[in-house]
């Protein structure tokens, strides 16, 4: 089982996908989400989502603006404003 | 009876209509498609942000909600916020906005209430100027922009806050095309501020942690709830728009195809009595010598 991130702007669904980690840049400090992590929520600042495919793999860097980060036990829900690219 | 002249040139004017139809009918065919496909795409954002929202207002009540969800305490100035589009050519769509907010403004007036209008998109401004004159407020130009999108959005929704917060409204409310295929584009009414209270969630039983704290990620989440609304309703109001347009356009096309036939058949038959006349002149004159 892998956690299942997804990224949505009001324009599109940018991301649904399994992935191993995924660390987002949170207002109060960046922090990495696992596979069963516990409920959390927290408003993101702007900044880059590292999405980790794999453990030990090269992070993919997504650049957002302004949004949520929802952990639930669905996984991982990010909403942004803006994203760049 | 127009002279074959006349007739000619009318069977020309309505060739050039058409063609002006039949174009625009494609045109909107296209563009409805891409339209569509935006509405799509932004409702996932929306669906999972009413979720959040739902989930949030259950926990944050009371003296704790911020005004954007639990009101000036009054709803005694109302705004309507009219979605038009800024183009004509689609048929029934925006005059049957302008009823719909007609008929609510007239509700709201009946009960005692105040009305005022914020117009986004042309179309609106002039009926509905006719007949509540003194009450339109503001209003949010998008023809300049191709396709609204969120930057739009952004700047309505700013504006609305700035004037809930100034507190030049108690409640507004958003009236737009609801897009449901090509025929039919539904206007619908929602309130917009104070954000309503999400029906509650389920209650997954699950603690969940905010960072910061629940009141400040809701202060936060209440105008992205608003934009998001607006945003929606733009997208909508792009998605009826073309399907209004093509449908129009549609039988425009029609219409004028059954013009044009009606008019070459009497085109025909003054040609075909022309030519008769004439014979029957020349036999007269060549049985009188």
């Amino acid at each position: 089982m892998a956690l299942h991130f997804e990224l949505v702007t009001p324009a599109k669904l940018v991301r649904s996908e399994d992935v191993h980690m995924v660390v987002v840049p949170g207002t109060e400090g960046e922090f990495g989400v696992l596979e069963g992590h516990a409920p959390f929520m927290s408003t993101i600042r702007d900044g880059a989502v590292q999405v980790y495919k794999t453990a030990g793999g090269a992070p993919e860097v997504i650049e957002v603006r302004g949004g949520f980060a929802e952990v639930s036990e669905n996984g991982l829900t990010v909403l942004a404003e803006h994203v760049e690219g | 009876m127009p002279s074959l002249k006349e007739l000619k040139g009318r069977i020309n004017s309505v060739k050039s209509t058409q063609k002006i139809t039949k174009a625009k009918q494609m045109v909107a065919a296209a563009k409805l498609r891409r339209a569509q496909a935006a509405a799509e795409a932004g409702r996932p954002y929306a669906l999972r942000l009413a979720a959040v929202m739902a989930s949030l207002a259950g926990k944050v009540s009371g003296d704790a909600a911020p005004k954007l969800l639990a009101g000036t305490g009054s709803d005694k100035r109302n705004l309507l916020v009219v979605v038009n589009t800024d183009k004509g050519l689609c048929g029934g769509l925006n005059s049957n906005l302008v009823k719909a907010a007609r008929i609510k403004a007239q509700e709201l007036l009946a009960e005692g209430k105040e009305v005022s209008f914020y117009l986004v998109g042309k179309k609106g401004r002039a009926p509905l100027k006719r007949d509540f004159a003194e009450l339109i407020g503001g209003g949010f130009d998008t023809s300049n922009v191709r396709t609204p999108g969120f930057e739009e959005a952004d700047a309505i929704a700013a504006e609305l806050i700035g004037m809930f917060e100034s507190g030049q409204f108690d409640v507004a409310h958003l009236i737009y095309p609801t897009f449901q295929s090509a025929l039919a584009q539904v206007p619908t009414i929602n309130q917009l501020i104070p954000v309503p209270a999400p029906s509650a969630a389920e209650d997954t039983g699950a603690v969940v942690e905010y960072e910061p704290g629940e009141e400040e990620i809701l202060a936060e989440l209440l105008p992205r709830y608003v934009k998001t609304q607006i945003f929606g309703a733009l997208l909508e109001r792009e998605a009826s728009e073309q399907g209004a347009s093509m449908t129009a356009m549609d039988n425009a096309t029609r219409n004028a195809g059954d013009l044009i036939n009606k008019l070459t058949i009497q085109y025909n038959r003054s040609r075909q009595a022309a030519i008769t006349t004439e014979l029957i002149e020349i036999i007269a004159g060549a049985e009188a010598l």
